[in-house]
């Protein structure tokens, strides 16, 4: 508690004693109403004050001034005690709502608790303690094992494993060693790095991510600003029915006294703040609590989009897929090992910067003494021959066999075909694909139990997108699409989804920017250390893994559930107190006790929101 | 421009609304966002007279929520 929130306690207490001490003496007449103003005072003279000063100011339908006019009511009425209590509940109300948002905040804040307070940067051969705002491209600054890296970077010296649980969700530490690139927010776990600094502070992944969650409560979701229109009209409507109240009825059924006090009754329900802070507190902490998984959100409207998500569209390379070419298989020609024939490919292919051939060679697995390859040919459409420890070899597609007088072996093969032959004898093929990646077969198949339409896009040729379709069980595969067909294809899905729906589009954010703004939920993935994807996408997964996305779209469906549960929780209890007011069968008491009540549990119910265990 | 600012004192979610409305109706100011949650303000407006709409955005809190301060770096 805070030393303002301690204050406000004891002058609750103080109140709330001598409260009890008026009900068991009951003073009579002046006696009573000059002992109840002792109590009254001091629990509510700034709510007295602050809507005087406030009139003067011209806020008509300031909180304060309805609570003042309500209890001040009561006063007239001779209702002492009960205009008392009311000031009391009200304020225990206003305690428990700042401590109750306070704590959240603070949750919050911890959730975000990835901004590096220093920097150990290298001036003049030492390394000194410096403000990460002060560190310069190309310093260099050491991490110590339990420390944070300040910055983003690259590493000159050392070796080590970092946590980035912070960052991406992902328990999982991550190897880095020299040469490999840094990203800020992460925890160095086991070694001594040193890096060079490649962006400034204010650049770097952290203050991006920080940045982009903190502006994320600016981009309002339609609830919010449902509650917000909401808030405007409410309480003068309320304020209003009360003076109707207070004036109509009595003209043509007297009872002057009972219509006022049930008008005070209107007054003190006619705050719509139970609603105007706990709606923006579950998108709030639906964000905080979403980016602590690795999920950044950047607005209330997308976490509210992304639980209606019915149709979800994907790239295929880079998203799907690890967007690596890798040896799917090797099909050696009779008589043939398979050793001999991925030895014979790797060598003709030695000289090769081809991500097929590069792909070859990592299969192969063993460095080529550059000696042993000589009279390297590359013909542009066919392949590669060359000389290997004397025996020519070459590897291309079937027009370098048919060159060659070699008649090449075919099979359904989904991928990148290359056929080898070593002195005039065909060895057989490899086929090279790109691989899917692990975590995407239980991904789609989570999307799809939830009736979403999975439709995948991709660049590849029809057969390549069939296969990875057909594997992952996607409903649709559009495939031979240059980026424009992509986004034509989407604009056709988004006529044809159902009205309120939303079309989630999920790519690697490079090149795919425009499909990305076009879709009603952008999402980008595996966007540590990509800026690119940071600012193009609305919804960010940290990692690669594709399981976040259901993830995502679980958070969003809970928030989704607190909100509705608090709007037509509080609407409903509001309406019901100026019903039963209205009517005469509710008294003050029960009225504030409901406010307040509601209040409460709505921020309770926000609160929720925060909790960031994983199912 | 745009520009963020810290909040003090911000207490109550229903005046934070309330001070958001206020500021967007002054003259120059063409969006503003007051979060509670966050006690930060955003005020987007003309670039020629922005310290000048600064000015009147803090009179403008004075007058809805006299216990809020701006915190003009």
């Amino acid at each position: 508690m805070t030393r303002k929130e301690k204050k406000a306690l004891g002058r609750i207490l103080i109140a709330g004693a001598l409260l009890i001490g008026l009900s068991l003496l009951r003073p009579k007449g002046y006696w009573a109403l000059a002992a109840s103003l002792v109590p009254y005072a001091i629990v509510g003279w700034d709510v007295l004050w602050k809507a005087v000063r406030n009139i003067a100011h011209g806020q008509v339908f300031d909180e304060n001034f309805l609570m003042a006019l309500a209890t001040v009511g009561a006063l007239v009425l001779g209702e002492y005690s009960e205009a008392v209590g009311v000031m009391l509940f009200y304020q225990v109300g206003e305690l428990f709502q700042t401590h109750a948002v306070g704590k959240s905040r603070q949750s919050i804040a911890q959730l975000m608790d990835i901004r590096p307070d220093t920097a150990s940067v290298q001036r003049d051969g030492v390394f000194v303690e410096a403000d990460p705002e002060d560190v310069a491209v190309g310093d260099v600054i050491q991490i110590k094992p339990g420390e944070k890296v300040p910055l983003d970077g690259q590493v000159l010296t050392g070796t080590s494993t970092l946590d980035t649980a912070a960052l991406t969700g992902e328990s999982v530490p991550r190897s880095v060693a020299v040469g490999d690139e840094l990203v800020s927010g992460c925890v160095n776990l086991t070694g001594v790095l040193t890096a060079r600094v490649t962006k400034p502070f204010g650049e770097s992944t952290v203050s991006k991510i920080l940045e982009l969650v903190e502006n994320a409560a600016s981009k309002k979701a339609e609830a919010e600003n449902f509650i917000t229109r909401f808030a405007r009209w409410y309480t003068p409507a309320v304020v209003i029915g009360a003076v109707c109240l207070a004036l109509i009825p009595p003209l043509f059924l007297g009872g002057w006294a009972s219509w006022v006090h049930r008008a005070l009754i209107f007054l003190v329900i006619s705050c719509p703040c139970a609603l105007v802070i706990s709606i923006p507190l579950a998108f709030f902490g639906g964000i905080g609590g979403a980016s602590r998984r690795g999920i950044l959100v950047k607005g209330g409207n997308y976490l509210e989009q992304l639980a209606h998500v019915q149709v979800a569209v994907f790239d295929k390379t880079g998203t799907l897929t690890r967007g690596v070419f890798e040896l799917e298989r090797l099909y050696p020609a009779k008589g043939v090992s398979e050793a001999e024939l991925l030895e014979s490919a790797a060598l003709a292919e030695a000289y090769s910067n081809h991500p097929i051939a590069q792909s070859i060679r990592r299969a192969y697995g063993r460095d080529i003494d550059p000696a042993r390859v000589t009279d390297v040919k590359d013909t542009a459409g066919q392949g590669v021959t060359a000389l290997a420890d004397g025996a020519a070899v070459a590897a291309g597609n079937e027009k370098l066999m048919a060159a060659l007088g070699l008649k090449a072996a075919s099979g359904d093969d989904v991928g990148t075909v290359v056929h080898v032959a070593k002195d005039g004898k065909y060895l057989g093929r490899a086929v090279i694909a790109d691989q899917v990646k692990d975590s995407a077969p239980a991904a789609i198949a989570a999307l799809k139990a939830q009736g979403i339409r999975t439709v995948m896009l991709t660049g590849d040729a029809q057969a390549v997108g069939q296969a990875v379709g057909a594997r992952l069980g996607l409903d649709e595969v559009h495939a031979q699409l240059l980026p424009a067909d992509k986004v034509a294809a989407v604009e056709r899905l988004l006529e044809q989804k159902a009205p309120k729906s939303a079309l989630a589009y999920v790519g690697d954010g490079v090149n795919d920017a425009p499909v990305l703004s076009r879709a009603d939920v952008g999402v980008a993935m595996g966007a540590m250390g990509s800026d690119a994807a940071l600012e193009a996408a609305d919804v960010v997964l940290m990692d690669d893994d594709l399981g976040k996305l259901a993830e995502a779209m679980d958070v969003a469906k809970k928030c989704g559930r607190i909100v509705t549960e608090n709007i037509v929780f509080a609407l409903g209890i509001k309406g019901l107190f100026l019903i039963l007011g209205a009517l005469g069968l509710a008294s003050m008491w029960e009225a504030v006790f409901a406010d307040v009540g509601v209040a409460v549990i709505a921020i309770l119910n926000a609160g929720r929101m925060l909790s960031v265990k994983k199912e | 421009m745009k520009k963020t600012y810290k909040l003090i004192d911000l207490d109550c979610a229903n005046c934070a609304r309330k001070m958001e409305d206020a500021i967007k109706k002054l003259d120059g100011v063409t969006d503003a966002n007051v979060s509670f949650l966050t006690q930060k303000m955003t005020v987007e407006a003309e670039d020629g007279r922005f310290d000048q709409i600064m000015q009147q955005v803090v009179k403008c809190c004075k007058r809805v929520e006299p216990d809020c301060q701006i915190v003009l770096k």
